[in-house]
C-alpha cells in the first residue's frame, strides 16, 4: 500500500521528516518567528488577501444589518424548516474550532512534540471559528438584542432560563468554550509577548506588547506556576472540547425528529468536529508555511500526521454514518426507515451522495504515503472535507425537518441570497482575523520552539 | 545597610540551561535563599534546583472548579425548583440529570478562570516594571540567555562577595541590578 515508505520511526524517516529542521538555535528560532511580526515588510499578497477577506466581512455586516431591519424572513427558513443555514453554519463553525483545542490540549497531555509548531495558530483558528459560530444562533433568534434573556440574571420580571433545554446548555457550552479557548491561547502567548516586547524597536510596539505581556520576565517562579496552570488548562480543555460538540449534538438528539433522535450523535459529532477541524488546520497551514517560508517549522511530518488524524477521524465518521443507517433499518421504526429512503432517493439525495463522496470516499486516498506527502493533493483534500462536513450538517438539518411524521408537515427548503451572504461573510470574517493574527502575533509559539530546540539538541547528544 | 537601599541584587548571565541549573544548585549550596533564575523557556529541573515549594495553582484551580460546579448546580436548582418552578406534566422540579451539562460547563469555567487568575496573582502579574528590567542585557532573557539574580535582601548578600561568587560560577556578565 505505501510502497517505498521506509519503516516508521526508523532513523532515516526521522531525518527525512523531523519535527524541526536541524541547525536551529534558541536565537534563530526566535529571530525567524518574531521577524514575521516585527521586521518583515507587509507583502502585497497580504494586502490583497486581507482586502478580499475584509470586503466579505463588509458583506457580513450588510447581511446582518439587513436582517436586523427586516427580520429572519429574508432567509429561506420557513415552517417546518425553522433552522436552515443558521444552524448548519453554526454547527460547522463550532466543529472546526475543535481541532485547535485537540492539538493544543489533548496532544499536549499526550506529550506529542509535533504539536509545538502548529498549536498557536490552531488555537487562534479555534477562537475565530467560535466567534463565527456564535453569530449564527444569536442572529437566528430574530431579535439578537434580547439574547441576554438566555443568561441567568435576576431580572425584575422574576424570569429564569429553562435549564432543561439543550439550547440553554448550548449557551453555557459555547460561551465556556470560547472563554477557556481564549484563556488557553492568551496564557500560551504571554512569554512570546514578552519576547516581542524585548525585541520591538519602536516605542508604540514596545508599549503595546509590553502591556499585553503584563511584565512577564521568565523567572523560575513564574515558569513554575505557569507550567502548573498550563497543564491544568490542557486537562480542563480536554473534557470541555468533548462536551461542547456533545451538547451541540444534544440540540438534535434530545428532539424526537426522525434522524436526530439517536444515541450515536454525541460521539459521531465529536469525531466529525475533529475531522473538519483538522481539515481547516491543513487549509490554513499549507498556505501559511509557504507564504512565510516556515517549511522548517511546519514540516512534512506535521502535514503527514494531520492527514493521518483526518483519515482516522474520517473513518469514525464513516462508522457513524453506517450505524445511523443500520440502526434506522434495524429498529423497524417506519419514520426512521422512511428517512433513510429520503436520504437515498428524496429531493435532497444529491447532497447526501456528495457528502459520502467528500467525507468517506475521497479521504481514502490518504492511506497512500505519496498522497499525504503531496502538498497540493493534501490542500485540495482538506477543502473537500470542509465541504463534506458542511454538507453533513445540511443533510442532517434539512432532510429531517422537511420529512417528519405527517406529509402535511413536509416542506422544501432553499437558501436565499442573504443566507449565502451571511455564510460567505463569516468565512470572510474568519480569514480577516487569520490575516490580522499572523501579522501582529507570533503564529508559532516561540517559547515552545526554544524548548523543542533544547529537547532535540539533547537527543542528538 | 545604607548602600542596599538602591541595589536590588546582583545578576549573572549564563549561556545554556545546563549551566543555569548548575549555577542555581551551587547558589543554594552556598547558602543564598533570595534567589531567582530567568530563562526564555521552562527549564526542566530548575524549580527543584531552586527548591521552589509546590505550586498553589492546582489547589486554587480545585477551589475554582468546586465553586463553579456547586454554584452552577445551585443556580439551576434555585431557578427551577424554588424561585421559578414550572409544573410540566407533574415532572419533578429538581430534574437533576438535565442540570448536568450546565453544571459541568460551569465547573470547567470556574476551574479554568481560577487557574489563570491564580497563576497571574501568584506571579504578581501584571507588574509592568521590575528592577531586573534595568539591566540592559536582560532583554536577552526572552531570547537565548539565562540569568541568576541574587537579591540584596538575602541575609548573606554582600555586593562585592556575591559578585565574586557569581564570577566563580563562570557567569558571562555580572551586573548590579538597581532598584531605580
Amino acid at each position: 500500500m505505501s510502497a517505498g515508505q521506509p519503516p516508521l520511526d526508523s532513523p532515516e524517516i526521522r531525518r527525512l521528516t523531523p519535527v524541526l529542521a536541524p541547525g536551529y538555535t534558541y536565537a534563530s528560532v526566535t529571530d525567524k518567528i518574531s521577524a514575521i511580526v516585527l521586521t518583515r515588510p507587509t507583502s502585497l499578497g497580504w494586502f490583497i488577501g486581507f482586502g478580499i477577506a475584509f470586503s466579505l466581512t463588509g458583506l457580513l455586516t450588510i447581511a446582518i444589518g439587513w436582517l436586523i431591519i427586516k427580520g429572519v424572513g429574508i432567509w429561506g427558513i420557513n415552517i417546518p424548516i425553522g433552522w436552515g443555514f443558521a444552524i448548519v453554519n453554526f454547527v460547522w463553525w463550532i466543529g472546526i474550532g475543535h481541532a485547535g483545542t485537540l492539538i493544543s490540549a489533548i496532544l499536549f497531555l499526550l506529550n506529542q512534540k509535533w504539536r509545538t509548531s502548529i498549536n498557536r495558530f490552531a488555537e487562534a483558528m479555534t477562537l475565530f471559528a467560535v466567534a463565527c459560530a456564535g453569530i449564527f444562533p444569536l442572529i437566528h433568534t430574530g431579535r439578537p438584542w434580547m439574547a441576554f434573556y438566555m443568561f441567568p440574571y435576576p431580572s425584575t420580571m422574576g424570569l429564569w432560563p429553562q435549564f432543561r433545554s439543550p439550547l440553554i446548555w448550548d449557551v453555557f457550552a459555547v460561551s465556556t468554550y470560547g472563554t477557556v479557548s481564549l484563556l488557553f491561547w492568551f496564557v500560551g502567548l504571554i512569554p512570546d509577548l514578552a519576547t516581542l516586547r524585548d525585541r520591538a524597536k519602536t516605542k508604540a510596539k514596545q508599549i503595546i506588547y509590553g502591556m499585553l505581556a503584563m511584565g512577564w520576565r521568565g523567572s523560575a517562579h513564574h515558569w513554575h506556576n505557569y507550567q502548573a496552570a498550563y497543564l491544568l488548562l490542557a486537562g480542563l480543555a480536554t473534557p470541555l472540547v468533548l462536551s461542547v460538540h456533545t451538547v451541540v449534538s444534544f440540540d438534535f438528539a434530545i428532539a424526537i425528529v426522525p434522524g436526530w433522535h439517536t444515541t450515536i450523535f454525541p460521539p459521531y459529532f465529536v469525531a466529525g468536529a475533529i475531522y473538519s477541524g483538522f481539515a481547516m488546520v491543513l487549509t490554513i497551514a499549507i498556505p501559511l508555511r509557504k507564504a512565510y517560508g516556515l517549511e522548517d517549522f511546519i514540516t512534512m511530518r506535521h502535514l503527514d500526521n494531520m492527514a493521518k488524524v483526518m483519515l482516522a477521524t474520517g473513518l469514525i465518521v464513516a462508522y457513524g454514518y453506517f450505524f445511523e443507517f443500520f440502526m434506522s433499518l434495524y429498529s423497524g421504526n417506519k419514520f426512521d426507515v422512511f428517512l433513510v429512503q429520503q436520504r437515498l432517493h428524496g429531493p435532497y439525495s444529491p447532497f447526501y451522495y456528495a457528502l459520502i463522496l467528500c467525507n468517506i470516499l475521497t479521504p481514502q486516498l490518504l492511506w497512500f504515503y505519496k498522497m499525504r506527502h503531496n502538498v497540493v493533493v493534501l490542500f485540495l483534500m482538506a477543502i473537500v472535507v470542509n465541504i463534506g462536513m458542511w454538507l453533513e450538517r445540511f443533510v442532517i438539518v434539512v432532510i429531517s425537518l422537511t420529512r417528519d411524521f405527517v406529509p402535511s408537515a413536509w416542506g422544501r427548503y432553499s437558501p436565499t441570497f442573504w443566507d449565502w451572504a451571511t455564510f460567505i461573510g463569516t468565512i470572510g470574517m474568519f480569514v480577516t482575523l487569520i490575516f490580522l493574527f499572523v501579522r501582529v502575533l507570533p503564529a508559532i509559539s516561540i517559547a515552545e520552539m526554544r524548548e523543542l530546540v533544547a529537547e532535540t539538541s539533547e537527543e542528538e547528544k | 545597610m545604607e548602600h542596599r537601599s538602591h541595589i536590588y541584587g546582583v545578576m549573572g548571565e549564563f549561556g545554556t540551561p545546563e549551566q543555569l541549573i548548575q549555577a542555581a544548585k551551587k547558589t543554594r549550596e552556598a547558602g543564598y535563599r533570595r534567589v531567582d533564575a530567568y530563562a526564555p523557556f521552562p527549564v526542566e529541573g530548575l524549580s527543584e534546583a531552586l527548591h521552589l515549594h509546590r505550586s498553589w495553582v492546582p489547589f486554587i484551580t480545585l477551589l475554582g472548579g468546586l465553586t463553579g460546579g456547586l454554584g452552577g448546580f445551585g443556580l439551576q436548582y434555585w431557578a427551577a425548583a424554588i424561585t421559578y418552578p414550572q409544573n410540566i406534566g407533574g415532572r419533578p422540579l429538581n430534574s437533576w440529570p438535565a442540570f448536568i451539562p450546565v453544571t459541568f460547563e460551569l465547573t470547567i469555567l470556574g476551574a479554568a478562570l481560577s487557574a489563570v487568575l491564580g497563576m497571574l496573582a501568584l506571579n504578581r502579574l501584571p507588574q509592568p516594571h521590575h528592577p531586573v528590567f534595568n539591566v540592559p542585557r536582560f532583554t536577552h532573557a526572552s531570547t537565548d540567555r539565562f540569568f541568576i539574580c541574587i537579591q540584596a535582601r538575602d541575609k548573606k548578600f554582600h555586593l562585592a562577595d556575591t559578585a565574586r561568587f557569581l564570577q566563580g560560577l563562570e557567569a558571562h556578565h555580572i551586573s548590579e541590578v538597581f532598584d531605580d
